[in-house]
């Protein structure tokens, strides 16, 4: 199940906004895809990132992928329990944001709903 | 071959076992010479004889797969067969050492002029510098000289490398590791370059592209002219990456594309064996307005005597310790030489027929994400067969067990469970069918039987390590316990 209360984009990350804050990270598409996941590469706290800048790197045996931002802005959070445990985005990629971003910009035109999202996996 | 276990050196040590015995010491023995502080442990090597040293390491060896034990189709590799007679070539020059006067080594100073302009004729370059050690270095070596142009020019706000996604992962790698910031831009559908991509990532900031043709993906890059027409009126270079020059020798020029800079992987495309790390070369080469950029020295040629010219205000520096691994440059030069400009086209051109072949015969088996005349390599997929399970994994397990190499796997990242073959020029019809018919085969039982195909490989000393384990918890070093 695609969860309702998050945003999706072309590269398979979702991202929650809650006030001027973004949380990112990948769906379970997109895990599934890649298979086991077995490092993270996490970004810097206050690094400045504009939209569709990658600022993320998900490793698993099979490949190496850069992760998207859809927002421009400056990292506040991540994810450490990912520095130790890679395997949370396979085990609950919804669950386990990778970074989250202080919004300076978003383009809300270019995210589709979890229903659009459902519909462009399915293509 | 039977599947079992091999331990290790240090698991097969027997205490007191020694591979050598010494005489009796016939001098006074000297206590405490080395002072307490500096004192280790000691180290807890392996003691064997000498013939369980060498049996251990023969029987290693024997498990190793090579161009000279099968075909090796390792897509974007160039894995083609290395003539034997190149082999003997590097010996000629056994006596030699770096340091010997120049007059003493006017043969291997001429060597590698000759080589500079025999690639600059392949690729249409002015000059090529022979130092870089492998591939990615010649990209960092390029990435400098494109540095030092802007510089020159007192153009210094250009900072970015654009990079399609499709790329060589070494490209963006090489472009961070010389200073630049990296612009990825997304790949048209067919894995070549997006122009409305192109055209929005360019800019006052660009200070190249940097780009291979044929693609990742093999194909050939249609629009080069136009790429290049887009990166030059932004004021950028053209980095050509040359890793799929297999593909075009003879035929069409980087040089003439639009490229300023490149780099060509001798070891891959000019014949020396290489795939277990052993000594590659990345010659670069230029165009004019960046030839006094290049690492020095450089060898010249005045009136019949070859000299090194270190003179050179404006060069990037050294890259390598004296002039590159010469030894490859041996190999390369005997293999164009013997080859000559119309046996290098043929190369290519049997390297593209071969390639195209193989397709063609897969195409009513596999996916096909891109189905157009392939370049020296081709892309398939499970495409149907992903319904029963199969992934392109235990495709090339599955291979292993018939005797190929696998070819790559999961490369280009842009396509969907991909598999990428390139067979080479060297392989005859009855090898290409041979493969062909063992993968249609593979897709049968994976079809009646998928569960035999997840067993493979069952032929091999280990079956299917736990990947994930090693790369999530990896050991990398033998501890006593």
């Amino acid at each position: 199940m695609t969860p309702n209360d998050r945003k999706y984009t072309k590269d398979h990350e979702w991202i929650m906004v809650e006030g001027n804050v973004a949380k990112i990270g990948i769906t379970d598409h997109a895990q599934n895809e890649l298979g086991d996941i077995v490092f993270v590469e996490l970004p810097d706290i206050d690094a400045e990132f504009e939209a569709g800048e990658s600022f993320a790197v998900v490793e698993s045996v099979k490949a190496v992928s850069n992760i998207y931002t859809a927002v421009s802005g400056k990292v506040v959070e991540v994810n450490e329990a990912l520095d130790g445990e890679p395997e949370l985005l396979n085990s609950d990629a919804f669950g386990n944001f990778i970074a989250a971003l202080e919004i300076s910009s978003i383009k809300e035109d270019e995210l589709m709903t979890a229903e659009e999202y459902e519909k462009y996996i399915a293509e | 071959m039977a599947r079992s276990s091999y331990p290790l050196l240090f698991e097969r040590s027997i205490k007191g076992h020694r591979g050598s015995d010494l005489p009796a010491l016939d001098v006074p023995m000297m206590e405490n010479i080395i002072p307490e502080n500096m004192k280790g442990d000691v180290l807890p090597l392996p003691e064997l004889a000498e013939v369980d040293i060498a049996r251990h390491y023969t029987n290693l060896s024997r498990r190793n797969f090579g161009v000279d034990n099968g075909f090796y189709p390792l897509g974007s590799c160039t894995m083609k067969y290395n003539p034997k007679i190149n082999e003997e070539m590097p010996g000629l020059f056994a006596d030699m050492h770096p340091l010997m006067d120049e007059d003493m080594a006017q043969g291997a100073l001429k060597l590698m002029y000759d080589l500079d302009k025999s690639l600059c004729a392949i690729t249409g370059m002015d000059k090529f510098t022979l130092q870089p050690s492998a591939g990615a270095h010649g990209e960092f070596t390029g990435l400098n000289l494109i540095r030092a142009y802007h510089e020159s020019r007192n153009d210094t706000a250009r900072t970015e490398i654009i990079v399609p996604d499709a790329a060589h992962g070494t490209n963006p790698a090489s472009a961070a590791m010389a200073g630049f910031k990296i612009r990825e831009i997304k790949s048209a559908p067919d894995g070549s370059v997006d122009i409305e991509a192109l055209k929005a990532a360019v800019g006052p900031q660009t200070a190249g592209l940097m780009l291979t043709n044929p693609s990742t993906l093999g194909l050939f890059e249609t629009h080069i002219k136009e790429v290049a027409e887009i990166v030059h009126n932004a004021g950028g270079l053209l980095y050509y990456d040359g890793a799929n020059l297999n593909a075009i020798m003879g035929i069409v020029r980087p040089g003439d594309m639009g490229f300023d800079t490149m780099h060509i992987n001798l070891h891959k495309t000019f014949s020396t064996p290489h795939g277990g790390g052993g000594p590659g070369s990345g010659p670069v080469g230029c165009k004019k307005e960046l030839e006094k950029f290049l690492p020095r020295p450089v060898v010249v040629e005045n009136d019949g005597v070859y000299s090194l010219d270190f003179d050179r205000p404006e060069s990037v520096g050294k890259v390598r310790s004296f002039f590159g691994n010469f030894g490859v440059m041996v190999r390369a030069y005997a293999y164009i030489l013997s080859l000559g400009a119309n046996g290098l086209k043929e190369a290519s051109e049997n390297a593209v027929l071969n390639a195209n072949y193989v397709f063609a015969r897969l195409k009513n088996t596999y996916g096909i994400p891109h189905d157009r005349i392939c370049m020296h390599e081709c892309v398939i997929n499970p495409g149907e067969l992903e319904k029963n399970g199969i992934h392109t994994t235990d495709i090339a397990k599955a291979l292993i067990d018939r005797g190929y190499h696998p070819p790559t796997i999961y490369f280009p990242l842009i396509v969907h469970e991909a598999m990428m073959i390139e067979p080479t020029e060297s392989e005859s019809k009855a090898t290409l069918d041979e493969f062909v018919d063992a993968l249609i085969d593979i897709a049968r039982v994976a079809k009646e039987n998928p569960d035999a195909i997840h067993a493979c490989p069952v032929t091999t000393p280990v079956g299917r390590p736990d990947e994930t384990t090693a790369a999530r918890k990896p050991i990398v070093k033998w501890t006593q316990e």
